[in-house]
């Protein structure tokens, strides 16, 4: 008796689904990521509050100062403490004022993780203060529970 | 002469391979990348630097000032505004301040009533939030009613 062989040993399957799905997933993907968010830090986790609501319009002159936990202050990529600081500041000031902005336009976006003494980030408000800037946002997470 | 069939060669087979490594590898890259983005908020606070000379302080001027006391961890251990003590419960505090500001329309802009916030140097800033989010308002269903927007730190204390 004659046994015939399964031939089927390379199956040639229809990729045209597959195709399809993972196309989808990739616009998905790419629609979805963010890159606008290097404002974050790693070393700050912020505290949460139910009150706040994300920002309509981008905030002017923004002057962003991370607080790390043990106070220490970064700002555009570099590291100050509350001492040093000021020469930081005076930096950004001077971008402001060369655009023939007043000082007082700035907002310091000041984003300090939740277990930094609070006196920490008052030092670093003070030190902002005495260079003459005066709007200051205290960044904190949405709560949605 | 020979003249081969060339209705053959026109079913050609595509060769998938290479666009489907590139496409996972894409897939990869936007997978790895994603990143569920959190929602954050400002609270707003506007404070020049204390002029030395204190103003002539208006009588009907509402100064609120909430003293803020912590243990040698950071933790609250009690707080009070204008010398009542409310332990640390943070419900106690917004009623306190609905109490003295009444429930009244919100005043908006400069009229408001203020707030100072003075704190021990070591308490955790979470709770400093905390209360600034009791003080400044609180939800009632979706709507957000204000109560205190004018916030400010006392001098930090060493």
């Amino acid at each position: 008796m004659r046994v015939k062989r399964p031939q089927a040993d390379m199956a040639k399957g229809d990729m045209t689904p597959m195709i399809d799905m993972v196309f989808q997933l990739i616009a998905f993907f790419m629609v979805l990521i963010n890159f606008s968010q290097t404002e974050a830090n790693d070393n700050v986790v912020l505290p949460s509050s139910k009150l706040v609501k994300p920002p309509e319009a981008p905030i002017e002159f923004p002057i962003l100062l991370h607080v790390a936990r043990d106070g220490e202050v970064f700002m555009g990529g570099d590291s100050f403490t509350a001492e040093t600081l000021k020469i930081g500041l005076q930096r950004e000031i001077a971008v402001i004022k060369a655009e023939k902005k007043s000082v007082s336009d700035a907002n310091v976006i000041i984003r300090a993780h939740k277990d930094t003494a609070a006196g920490d980030v008052q030092e670093v408000i003070r030190v902002a203060q005495e260079q003459e800037l005066v709007n200051f946002a205290l960044r904190v997470k949405e709560d949605r529970s | 002469m020979k003249i081969r069939n060339r209705k053959d060669s026109e079913k050609m087979e595509l060769d998938l391979t290479s666009m489907i490594d590139v496409v996972f590898l894409l897939l990869i890259f936007f997978v790895m990348s994603f990143k569920i983005v959190e929602m954050e908020g400002d609270f707003s606070v506007k404070m020049p630097l204390a002029s030395t000379s204190t103003a002539v302080a208006d009588p009907t001027d509402l100064a609120l000032k909430l003293r803020l006391r912590a243990n040698t961890e950071g933790k609250l251990t009690d707080m009070s505004l204008n010398d009542i003590n409310l332990g640390t419960d943070f419900v106690a505090l917004q009623n306190k301040v609905v109490e003295l500001i009444g429930t009244a329309a919100p005043v908006e802009g400069e009229d408001g009533p203020e707030l100072e916030i003075d704190t021990d140097y070591n308490l955790r800033y979470e709770y400093v939030i905390q209360s600034i989010t009791s003080v400044s308002g609180y939800k009632d269903g979706d709507q957000v009613v204000k109560l205190i927007e004018k916030i400010k730190f006392a001098k930090p204390r060493r």
